[in-house]
């Protein structure tokens, strides 16, 4: 509850300039409040936030964001290079993209696409293009960007070897490893909470038998138990149960870091005041976890959290690379990446390296928001 | 002191017990085994119909007929008794040899990233601590920023690309062609370790970023404290100072960061050597788990995470002998 203190009230009606207005909020503000004001004064963070939420509103609606269907192909622009947006034609703002032409590299006869300056393919905004359902429910065909003329190739990002526009392809991906690492780290959350909370309140053998089994979990090199698994997820499973499968895995491994630090905390609060008076008042066990210990670190299992999800990306991302992570049709950055493991296709069209920009990206962006969090986490 | 040795080595025989558990366990995962995957590659081939005696018979050659428990304390027995990790199915050799000839060179690589981890981390963390909030800190801490966002097998791709694109050759193996096969020599070491500090990096960046952070909260913690402000005042040099109480001090959580860093560089360790295509455990791992080659995979499974759990008793070991609360605890 907030006391509301009018700076009238208490000083005498001569006094010299009354205490600053910031002063005085600051004295009064909630927990929240303060968190919020530290919060803000690391830039680094707050931009980190601002990147996080573009990239989960672009996964939210990305069929609307991305010009095509992730699984359209034309197999005649196989491997098309990116066709660079232009913005003003004649000093007109008419965004256009050059046309695509068959050359054949005269060395080798191999058939290629170039960009060809002399054709302009008209691009607007909000475009009808290829129908498609929201969520799998609306049927909508409205795209953000695309081509005025819905048979005109609009690469952003160039083509793969199915000529699917990586564009549109890595922003469905974004769909896909951005739930998995919010999924996942939801599992590991609340396994590493359950398990921590448990050791740290009741203590004794049950302690030493959790104890015991997280440091047995950290120290299991995770990745080869990781493939090992993973490997063996039956080809002829539906794409979703593979998903799940994985997304729960990888909760498997990084649940030791949250549990380990909520059992240190439980085992520091269990002997604050307010507990035993909590205690003496009579507060069942299950109240007193949630109502009076678990609130005291809020802040840190927000920040743990944050700090999280970049790893589980990052090891849903190597798994699919190697290719015993998700599978087509799913398509996610890892999965798109995995074309990219021959250093000579990556010479030849560094293109399809895009989606590990986007990686790069969103878990830069977590880890400073990550990092602001934990600095806010505690205002005093 | 010895008390707590005693104790640190019976959680570890536990834990290894386990991860022996989990090791083979997670072989047997897979529905079918060896002669399940040998038989459809049999009839992908063009076989025309395999008999059921013949499976009968390949099951009880190579002893996968007996139940799961049978087989687990076989297998074990044989390790620890007589040293033998079983047959490798696909390449038809023992799987002691295959594990002795990628071994050395995963310890090889993981050593050398935690002493470049340890190298690089150590005085950028002190210098960004001391120098905080100058060009040089932000620099760093952009740094380590990067090396934590990047995954290491994009590392080691846009690494191949780049040594691809202007030196013509692609970065991949651990020695160059001269050397491959030739015996070991002094020549063959200089040309190893001249190849291996790619890998080593690309490893060690991700490991680099976390302990430089950590070092750099951790000294700023401690030069905040009274006694830094005594010294100071006493005169003793800035640099002395510096090195004889708050590092020593801050080193504390360092080395205990240390030990844990071991499991994720043996993770990052397997992913660079396969997209590098080096001679260690990485390539062979990924091969031997498509294949269910159960007893190559489970061998070096375990080895691994064995090497693992040592070197982290290792660095607990460590960080007792330079806290002596620790011992005491």
């Amino acid at each position: 509850m907030e006391l509301e203190v009018p700076k009238q009230a208490l000083l005498p009606a001569d006094s010299p300039a009354v205490q600053d207005d910031d002063d005085l909020k600051l004295e009064i503000a909630t927990q929240w409040q303060l968190m919020w004001w530290k919060f803000r004064k690391h830039h680094l963070a707050m931009a980190g936030g601002v990147v996080v939420l573009l990239f989960y509103i672009v996964a939210i609606f990305a069929e609307f964001f991305a010009p095509t269907l992730a699984t359209y192909y034309r197999e005649d622009y196989v491997y098309a290079p990116p066709q660079t947006l232009h913005l003003f034609r004649d000093g007109q703002f008419a965004p256009y993209v050059n046309g695509l032409v068959f050359e054949r590299d005269p060395i080798s006869f191999k058939k290629t696409w170039a960009i060809d300056e002399e054709t302009a393919i008209p691009i607007g905004l909000f475009v009808k293009g290829q129908p498609y359902k929201l969520w799998g429910i609306i049927p909508m065909d409205l795209h953000l960007i695309g081509p005025l003329n819905p048979e005109d190739p609009f690469y952003l990002m160039g083509a793969d070897k199915s000529g699917r526009d990586v564009f549109s392809r890595a922003i469905y991906s974004a769909r896909v490893s951005l739930s998995v690492g919010l999924v996942g780290v939801a599992l590991s959350m609340s396994l590493g909470i359950i398990l921590g909370g448990l050791s740290g309140l009741l203590g004794g053998t049950l302690d030493n038998i959790i104890q015991r089994l997280i440091e047995v979990m950290m120290s299991i090199p995770t990745l080869p138990v990781l493939l090992a698994i993973a490997a063996v997820v039956p080809l002829d499973w539906p794409a979703l149960r593979v998903y799940f499968i994985i997304t729960i895995l990888l909760a498997l491994t990084q649940w030791t870091g949250l549990a380990r630090v909520v059992r240190s905390k439980f085992l520091s609060l269990r002997e604050e005041d307010f507990i035993l008076a909590a205690t003496l008042d009579g507060t069942p066990r299950g109240r007193l976890i949630f109502r009076h210990m678990l609130p005291s670190f809020y802040s840190h299992i927000i920040a743990s959290i944050t700090l999280s999800i970049p790893g589980m990306i990052l090891a849903e991302t190597a798994l699919s690379f190697l290719g015993v992570g998700l599978r087509p049709p799913v398509v996610s950055w890892g999965v798109m990446l995995q074309e990219t493991q021959k250093v000579t296709v990556i010479a030849i069209y560094p293109w399809l390296l895009f989606p590990a920009l986007a990686v790069i990206i969103v878990v830069l962006a977590f880890n400073f928001l990550g990092d602001g969090l934990r600095d806010a986490a505690d205002p005093y | 002191m010895w008390q707590f040795v005693a104790r640190r080595l019976t959680y570890m025989a536990l834990t290894v017990w386990v991860i022996s558990l989990i090791s083979f366990m997670v072989i047997q995962l897979p529905p079918g085994d060896y002669v399940t995957s040998l038989v459809s590659q049999m009839l992908g081939a063009g076989a025309r119909e395999i008999p059921p005696e013949f499976e009968q018979q390949m099951r009880e050659q190579y002893g996968l007929n007996q139940p799961v428990y049978v087989q687990y304390f076989k297998w074990l027995g044989n390790i620890i008794f007589k040293g033998n990790f079983g047959y490798s199915f696909v390449y038809q050799r023992d799987a002691r040899e295959l594990i002795l000839e990628r071994l050395p060179m995963t310890f090889a690589i993981s050593f050398f990233s935690v002493v470049f981890i340890w190298v690089v981390a150590l005085p950028i963390g002190v210098f960004s601590a001391v120098r905080k909030y100058s060009v040089a800190d932000y620099f760093f801490t952009f740094l380590g920023f990067i090396g934590l966002a990047v995954p290491n097998f994009l590392l080691a791709l846009i690494l191949m690309f780049l040594s691809y694109r202007y030196f013509g050759q692609a970065l991949i193996g651990l020695f160059s062609a001269e050397y491959a096969d030739a015996p070991w020599s002094l020549g063959k070491v200089l040309d190893m370790l001249n190849h291996m500090w790619i890998p080593v990096i690309i490893i060690g960046t991700a490991g680099t970023a976390g302990l430089i952070r950590t070092m750099r909260a951790n000294l700023l913690d401690e030069l905040n404290k009274p006694y830094v402000d005594t010294a100071r005042a006493k005169g003793l040099s800035e640099w002395r100072l510096l090195w004889k109480y708050p590092v020593r001090h801050a080193l504390n959580p360092f080395v205990s960061t240390i030990g844990w860093v071991l499991p994720g560089l043996i993770a990052g360790e397997v992913i660079v050597s396969i997209v590098l295509n080096l001679p260690t455990s990485g390539p062979i791992i990924l091969n031997s788990l498509m294949q269910q080659d159960m007893y190559v995979a489970s061998g070096f499974i375990l080895v691994l995470s064995v090497l693992t759990v040592v070197g982290t008793f290792i660095s607990d070991l460590l960080l007792a002998w330079l806290d002596p609360r620790i011992r005491l605890s």
